[in-house]
């Protein structure tokens, strides 16, 4: 199991610097990536998923700079520490892409709409191998094959904007697994296409998984596909990573209280038009505005004078499952007498 | 039930086309078929979901509905208390008037509310063309309406920047709701918010309509959305409505091929639910030139010769129950008997 190990990241702070004030987006995350596994970070929008998705990659804005903490790549040539690596510097650069490759979620900024999708690939492939253009092209459309895109040599050789929504992110991908890289990073890849074709680019990272033996990293905002896509959960709020376990520990037990709540407010479907919906109350507080301790306290209903005071710890119970709240084991043990009254 | 139903609004053959241009002279080359053939009726007091993938035409159905999009043919007759009338043959005048009955609310908050107006300000106008005259009185009314979506009502001076996504949104349902309206359009309404939030918005949806006897056209692509708020669903595809039933009857006993596909789609919070996916191939078609016969032929596992000339009509099957399931396949039969 530990030789699985890919990406460790450690107490990882990030802070944005804009207007004279300081957001801290990230304030101190930890996890690691396995191979074949894929890990789902869910939070709702402002909780620092993104953040820590570009924090890996080096591709936070210049306003933002990694205050603290670790990203520990495990290569077969050693440990590199990314955070220490220039951002612009040739490793770096040599890891995006050839190890870790990212699929962003509008596929259209995200590729160039004034070259062919086979230029940006051939720039990319070329970039990181020996290949000449001809073989690089002819890569390009061994790889739109494997994705899926129909007629690839035609498609090979038009514009972003002559791709259907699914189609992009199917390149998008395809661009990313050039250099079959061990990790892959996606944020929101599909969150702008339908259900149908999102059901299609689940299937394909799917398959991807099992053949590379590839860790994903899959950022998302929608609980049902968590429960679709991920082996392992982070739950995200406001910067903390307030719980994190495997889907099942997540889905079936949830001990945040937070997760508990985002569990209650969601429709799920087959369940009728009569399930009960809690809505969360009060809103996610203003960044610039923190409460000073657990940063769900003034929403939470469990919350005490100590919460107030200062950020709870991450407690540790059933081997790995993580939760960082005062209170959790008197949430859990409220559940079980609950459990036992039905 | 199914005899005596108060029918608010009954959509007959509707079509909405957008013409496309091209050239120096700006020819009509083609047609955009966004809604193309559409019967459908809305029951008082009902919410009815429409769901279907982007470019279905869900979003110009519910504007040809309520004239925000010119159809290019059918009838939209809407029963007035004076007998039913065709709002798509009215002209401006008269629709000013119906539309005190007829409102939306739009899927971006953050859009549908002018920047430049206090909220007092955005509701002041519907209030003065619908007869509160002074300034006080229109004051008392959205302090009320701010109420009923639980703002506080000295919000009425603040400008929509001041306000959140699931504020901004609870208001544009305040001003929906500004003319007493019977019924409201509520295109992708809680689309753009956050889960937390979504919850609060869709509950106030209930809430409103238990207390007010709305009527919801309801339209999303959230089928767990759907399920959780609508009476009675109907599934789009190509601009076609090829399924309606009731919300239980239609997760139950799912017939057409696309809807079926569209279900075991959809992720899932639930881990003991997990199921087998029917993968979709391929992209929803163009709607200038959709396929001949069944729209969803191409993608169909079940295709047949017959679904490749012609067009399957929406026709009623009984079901166990009072109401009827309506599905457009030629072989709904054999899916609803179960041979398939």
């Amino acid at each position: 199991m530990r030789d699985d190990l890919i990406l460790q990241v450690k107490d990882l702070s990030v802070n944005f610097y804009t207007n004279q004030r300081c957001n801290m987006a990230l304030r101190g995350v930890s996890f690691d990536l396995r191979k074949g596994r894929t890990l789902c970070i869910v939070g709702e929008s402002g909780c620092g998923k993104s953040v820590t998705a570009n924090a890996i990659m080096q591709l936070l804005p210049d306003l933002s700079r990694i205050e603290s903490g670790n990203i520990t790549f495990k290569g077969q040539d050693g440990d590199i520490q990314i955070e220490k690596l220039p951002k612009n510097g040739k490793q770096m650069r040599k890891l995006r892409g050839e190890v870790m490759a990212m699929i962003f979620q509008d596929p259209m900024t995200a590729l160039n709409p004034v070259f062919t999708v086979g230029f940006q690939m051939n720039e990319m492939i070329q970039a990181h191998t020996d290949l000449r253009k001809k073989a690089a092209t002819e890569k390009s459309i061994g790889l739109l094959t494997d994705m899926g895109v129909p007629l690839p040599e035609q498609r090979v050789h038009e514009y972003p904007h002559q791709f259907s929504g699914g189609m992009r992110q199917r390149a998008m991908i395809a661009m990313a697994m050039a250099c079959a890289p061990e990790i892959l990073i996606a944020d929101e890849p599909t969150t702008a296409l339908d259900v149908t074709i999102q059901a299609q680019i689940f299937e394909l990272m799917l398959e991807l998984k099992e053949t590379e033996h590839m860790a994903i990293l899959l950022i998302t905002h929608d609980m049902g596909v968590v429960a679709e896509m991920a082996d392992d959960v982070a739950v995200m709020y406001m910067g903390n990573m307030v719980e994190s376990g495997t889907v099942q520990q997540i889905l079936n037990s949830p001990s945040h209280p937070y997760t508990i709540a985002l569990l209650q407010s969601i429709p799920v479907l087959g369940h009728g038009k009569n399930q009960n919906l809690e809505p969360i109350r009060g809103m996610t507080p203003d960044p610039y505005h923190r409460p000073p301790g657990c940063q769900f306290a003034p929403r939470c209903d469990f919350a005490t004078d100590i919460c107030a005071s200062r950020l709870p710890d991450e407690s540790v119970f059933d081997t790995n499952h993580m939760v960082r709240c005062f209170h959790y084991e008197e949430i859990k043990r409220n559940k079980e007498i609950q459990h036992g009254k039905k | 039930m199914e005899k005596n139903k108060d029918i608010l609004v009954r959509i007959s053959n509707l079509r909405t086309y957008f013409p496309v241009k091209k050239g120096v002279f700006r020819r009509t080359v083609g047609q955009v078929k966004a809604v193309d053939g559409v019967d459908l009726e809305i029951i008082r007091g009902e919410t009815l979901g429409v769901v279907g993938e982007s470019g279905c035409g869900k979003t110009t159905l519910g504007k040809s509905i309520i004239q925000l999009c010119k159809p290019t043919s059918g009838k939209v007759l809407y029963a007035f208390p004076d007998g039913e009338k065709d709002l798509a043959a009215m002209n401006d005048k008269a629709l000013d008037v119906a539309r005190k009955r007829l409102q939306i609310v739009f899927q971006d908050p953050y859009s549908s509310l002018n920047p430049a107006f206090t909220i007092f300000g955005s509701f002041s106008d519907p209030l003065k063309k619908f007869g509160i005259k002074s300034r006080t009185d229109r004051e008392a009314a959205v302090g009320r309406l701010l109420e009923a979506v639980n703002l506080p009502k000295d919000y009425m001076t603040r400008y929509p920047n001041e306000f959140s996504g699931g504020q901004r949104q609870r208001i544009g349902i305040a001003r929906a709701l500004s003319v007493d309206p019977e019924l409201i359009v509520c295109d992708e309404a809680v689309s753009a918010l956050d889960v937390s939030i979504r919850a609060q918005v869709l509950k106030l949806f209930k809430e409103l309509q238990a207390e007010r006897g709305l009527t919801y056209l309801f339209i999303t692509h959230d089928l767990s959305v759907v399920e959780y708020i609508s009476d009675r669903i109907a599934v789009m595809y190509l601009g076609k409505v090829v399924e309606l039933a009731e919300t239980q009857e239609l997760f139950r006993n799912t017939v057409h091929p696309y809807t079926k596909a569209l279900l075991s789609a959809i992720p899932i919070a639930d881990l003991a639910q997990k199921k087998k996916r029917i993968p979709l191939q391929g992209d929803v078609p163009s709607p200038v030139n959709p396929p001949a016969g069944c729209p969803f032929h191409p993608r169909c596992t079940y295709c047949q010769p017959i679904c490749r000339t012609e067009v399957p009509k929406l026709t009623a099957y009984p079901t166990g129950g009072t109401a009827e399931h309506h599905v457009a396949c030629h072989f709904a039969l054999d899916f609803l008997g179960g041979t398939r």
